[in-house]
C-alpha cells in the first residue's frame, strides 16, 4: 500500500533523500532552518544534515543566487528556495545574464546545476508582490528549465529530477497545493522533466493547466461532464522543456484547446501554448483556442476585487461551453464578497 | 624602494607577462580594423601591472573571475592565447567555441572565466570561494572588477557575505577612473577612497599603485596568503588608468571626456617601462633580454593570429547545440 503525504512534505522527503544520496547537494534560503522551515518543506533538515549544508542566508538575493552559481561550477549542487516568487526578481542578473548562459556562452564547458524554488498562491490579501504568477519570464530565457507541479508524488519526483539536472532549473510551487494529499512512494523515484501528464482522460475537450489550475480544470470537467462532456485534462508539469507533443496528439483527438494558467494572459505561458498549437496543429482545430488566465491587472488585496480577478472552475467549465456551442451561461458566475474564495480550504487561516 | 628583494626569475616573469600582454593588446588593436573580429574588445593596455602582479601569485588550482576588461587576467591566470585569439575571431577553436568572444573568455584547465555584466562576477567568485570551501579544497579565488562595480549592490552584498563566512577570496579593485565615458566625479562623492568600503564591511582593505607591478605583487602576496592559510578575504584597490578607448581598438582622448595632459601623465607611469628601466638599471635584465623576449612573443602572437584565422567557424547545426548541460 502506497503512503499518502502532502505536497510540502513530498518537497521535504525529496531533498532529503536528495543530501543523503549526494553530500554535494546543499540547501539556501531565508528562514530554510527557520520553525516555519518554509511552509514546512525544509522541516528537519538542518538537524539532520547540519549549518553548513542546510543554511541560513543574508538578505542578498542577487549574491547569493551568484554564490549558488559560483559553487555550483566547481563541483556543488545547491537548492535556493525564496518564500515568494517576488524575492527572486532582486535575483535576475544572476538568473537570466548568468546562469542560464553559463552552459551556452561557453561552448558548453561550464555547467550549472542549480535548482532555485519559488512560492507563487493567490487569496488571503497577498496582494501584488507576494503572489505573482511570474513563470512565463523564466521559460523565456533559452538555458532555464521550469517545473510547475500540481501532485505531492509529482512534486517528489520532479523536484528529484531537478535537483539531478546540470542546469539551473526554476521550481515554481504554488501556495494553494501544500496542504493537498497525494499517494507518494517512499522510495528514491523520478518524474522526468520534459514530459505532461493526461490527468483526466477525455474526447470531446482538451484543458490543458499548469500547477494549482488543474485541480480548477478536474473540477470543471466533472461539472462538464454533467452536460455530457468528456475533458481531457492535461497537467503541463514542465513549461520549459514543453511536452508539446502530448498537448497536439490530444487536440487531434479533440479538436478543442482550452489552456488554463496561473499567471496573466497577456503574454503569458498559455500564449506560447495557443501559438504552438496554432502553428503545429491548426487543422486539427474545430473551435478558436482559449485562455482561461488572469486579467491584465496587477494582483488586488482586498478579497472583494480578488473574487473577480482569479479564475476557477466555474470559469473553465463556461468557456468550454462556448466553444463546444452551449447555451453559454451555465450556472451563474457571480461572486460576492461573503463566498470565502480566498483560501485553498476552510484549514487555511493565515497569516500567510 | 624595497623593489629589488625578490627572486630574479620573479621580475622576469613579472616584466615578461606585462609585455606579453601589452603585445597581445596591441596586436588586437592593429588587425581589428581588419573588421575580422567581429566582436567588442576592452583593451587593457596601461592596465597589465595589476593582472600580472595578482596573478603571479596563484597556482593552475586557483579560480580568477573577471569582467568585460579580461584579456590580460585571462593571460595572466595562464589561458591559452590560441584559444583567446580564435574566440575574438568567432572561430570554432576559440575558448567558448566562438559563442562568447571577447567578453566571454575561459579556460577550465586554470579556473579562469570571465562574463561582462559589471560586478556581476563578484558573487560568482564568492560563491566557487564558498564551493572550494564546502569541499574542503585549499583554493583561492581572485576577482577583479573596476571601479564602477563598488557602485553596484550586488558587490556590497558579496563582501558582506565573504567576510560572514570568512572566504577565500581576494578582491580587486582595478580604479581606472572611468566607466566607459564616465568619470568618477559623476558617479561617487569626492574625497572617498574605494577602499574604505570594504573596511566598513570589516574587511581588511589596501590602496596601491597599479601601475607599480613590485607594489601589485606584495599586496596580492600577502592577501592571497592570508586566504590560503583559512584567514579570510581581502579588498586591494589599485589606482590605474587606460590607455585607449573604453571599448575598440583606437585612443579617443580627442573626445573631450578626459584631457590629453591626464593621459599624457598616466603614460609617463607606463607599468612596463617602469620595471624596465628598474631591472635594466640593476642589471636583472640586458637589452639583449628585452630583445629576445620581444621576438618570442611576437612569434607566439602571429602563431595564435594565424591559428585563429586559419580556423574553421563553427557549423551552422552547432546553433542549437550546448543549450542544456547533458
Amino acid at each position: 500500500m502506497s503512503r499518502e503525504l502532502k505536497f510540502f512534505q513530498a518537497i521535504n522527503e525529496a531533498i532529503d533523500l536528495c543530501m543523503a544520496r549526494d553530500q554535494s547537494v546543499y540547501m539556501m534560503g531565508l528562514g530554510v532552518p527557520d520553525p516555519k522551515g518554509i511552509f514546512g518543506s525544509t522541516l528537519g533538515l538542518q538537524q539532520k544534515y547540519g549549518d553548513t549544508r542546510v543554511m541560513d542566508m543574508p538578505l542578498s538575493e542577487n549574491c547569493m543566487t551568484g554564490v549558488a552559481i559560483g559553487s555550483s561550477l566547481v563541483g556543488m549542487r545547491p537548492i535556493m528556495a525564496h518564500q515568494r516568487i517576488e524575492f527572486a526578481l532582486l535575483a535576475m542578473d544572476q538568473i537570466v545574464n548568468q546562469a542560464a548562459n553559463w552552459h551556452y556562452m561557453f561552448g558548453g564547458r561550464m555547467s550549472v546545476p542549480l535548482v532555485i524554488r519559488l512560492i507563487i498562491g493567490r487569496g488571503w490579501g497577498q496582494g501584488p508582490q507576494h503572489s505573482q504568477s511570474l513563470q512565463a519570464w523564466f521559460a523565456h530565457v533559452p538555458g532555464l528549465k521550469v517545473v510547475m507541479p500540481t501532485t505531492p508524488y509529482d512534486a517528489k519526483g520532479l523536484l528529484i529530477s531537478s535537483i539531478e539536472d546540470n542546469n539551473p532549473v526554476i521550481f515554481i510551487e504554488h501556495r494553494w497545493l501544500y496542504n493537498i494529499t497525494g499517494q507518494v512512494p517512499e522510495k528514491m523515484y523520478r518524474v522526468p522533466l520534459g514530459s505532461a501528464r493526461v490527468v483526466r482522460e477525455g474526447t470531446d475537450m482538451t484543458i490543458a493547466a499548469t500547477s494549482y489550475m488543474t485541480l480548477e480544470a478536474l473540477q470543471a470537467a466533472e461539472m462538464l461532464a454533467a452536460d455530457g462532456v468528456k475533458a481531457e485534462v492535461i497537467d503541463i508539469r514542465t513549461l520549459k522543456p514543453l511536452d508539446s507533443a502530448l498537448i497536439l496528439e490530444s487536440v487531434r483527438k479533440t479538436g478543442h484547446l482550452l489552456v488554463a494558467d496561473t499567471g496573466w494572459k497577456t503574454g503569458g505561458f498559455s500564449a506560447e501554448i495557443v501559438a504552438q498549437l496554432a502553428e503545429e496543429g491548426f487543422s486539427d482545430l474545430k473551435s478558436p483556442p482559449r485562455r482561461v488566465g488572469l486579467p491584465d491587472c496587477p494582483t488586488p488585496t482586498t478579497r472583494a476585487l480578488a473574487n473577480h480577478y482569479y479564475p476557477r472552475a466555474i470559469h473553465i467549465a463556461a468557456t468550454a461551453r462556448r466553444m463546444l456551442g452551449f447555451n453559454a451561461d451555465g450556472p451563474a458566475l457571480d461572486v460576492t464578497t461573503s463566498v470565502l474564495l480566498d483560501v485553498p480550504d476552510m484549514s487555511f487561516t493565515g497569516p500567510f | 624602494m624595497d623593489t629589488f628583494n625578490l627572486p630574479k626569475e620573479t621580475y622576469r616573469s613579472l616584466f615578461e607577462m606585462m609585455l606579453r600582454i601589452r603585445m597581445v593588446e596591441e596586436k588586437i588593436a592593429e588587425l581589428y580594423p581588419e573588421q575580422e573580429m567581429r566582436c567588442p574588445v576592452h583593451l587593457c593596455i596601461g592596465q597589465e601591472a595589476i593582472a600580472a602582479g595578482v596573478c603571479a601569485n596563484l597556482s593552475r588550482n586557483d579560480y580568477v573571475l573577471s569582467g568585460h576588461r579580461s584579456h590580460g587576467h585571462y593571460l595572466s591566470k595562464g589561458g591559452n592565447l590560441k584559444a583567446m585569439m580564435a574566440e575574438l575571431y568567432g572561430k570554432v577553436t576559440g575558448c567558448s567555441k566562438g559563442k562568447g568572444g571577447s567578453m566571454h573568455l575561459v579556460d577550465l584547465s586554470v579556473g579562469f572565466a570571465a562574463t561582462p555584466i559589471v560586478g556581476s562576477t563578484i558573487p560568482i567568485a564568492v560563491g566557487t570561494a564558498f564551493g572550494s570551501v564546502m569541499l574542503n579544497e585549499q583554493r583561492v579565488t581572485v576577482v577583479f572588477f573596476g571601479d564602477a562595480a563598488v557602485e553596484e549592490g550586488v558587490f556590497h552584498e558579496s563582501i558582506n557575505f565573504a567576510i560572514l563566512k570568512k572566504l577565500p577570496v581576494v578582491f580587486v579593485c582595478e580604479n581606472n577612473l572611468y566607466a566607459v565615458y564616465s568619470p568618477l566625479s559623476v558617479r561617487q562623492p569626492e574625497g572617498k577612497e574605494i577602499f574604505e568600503l570594504a573596511k566598513g564591511h570589516s574587511v581588511e582593505s589596501y590602496q596601491g599603485d597599479g601601475n607599480d607591478v613590485i607594489q601589485v605583487y606584495k599586496l596580492a602576496e600577502q592577501a592571497i596568503g592570508k586566504a590560503r592559510q583559512g584567514n579570510g578575504p581581502t579588498f586591494l584597490e589599485f589606482k590605474t588608468y587606460r590607455w585607449r578607448e573604453h571599448c575598440g581598438p583606437y585612443y579617443d582622448n580627442d573626445l573631450g571626456y578626459r584631457t590629453e595632459s591626464e593621459f599624457q601623465k598616466w603614460k609617463q607611469r607606463c607599468p612596463i617601462e617602469r620595471l624596465k628601466e628598474r631591472l635594466l638599471g640593476d642589471r636583472v635584465l640586458c637589452n639583449q633580454d628585452i630583445k629576445r623576449m620581444v621576438s618570442n612573443l611576437e612569434v607566439e602572437i602571429e602563431d595564435a593570429v594565424a591559428f585563429a584565422k586559419e580556423s574553421p567557424f563553427p557549423e551552422g547545426q552547432f546553433l542549437l547545440e550546448d543549450i542544456y548541460a547533458p
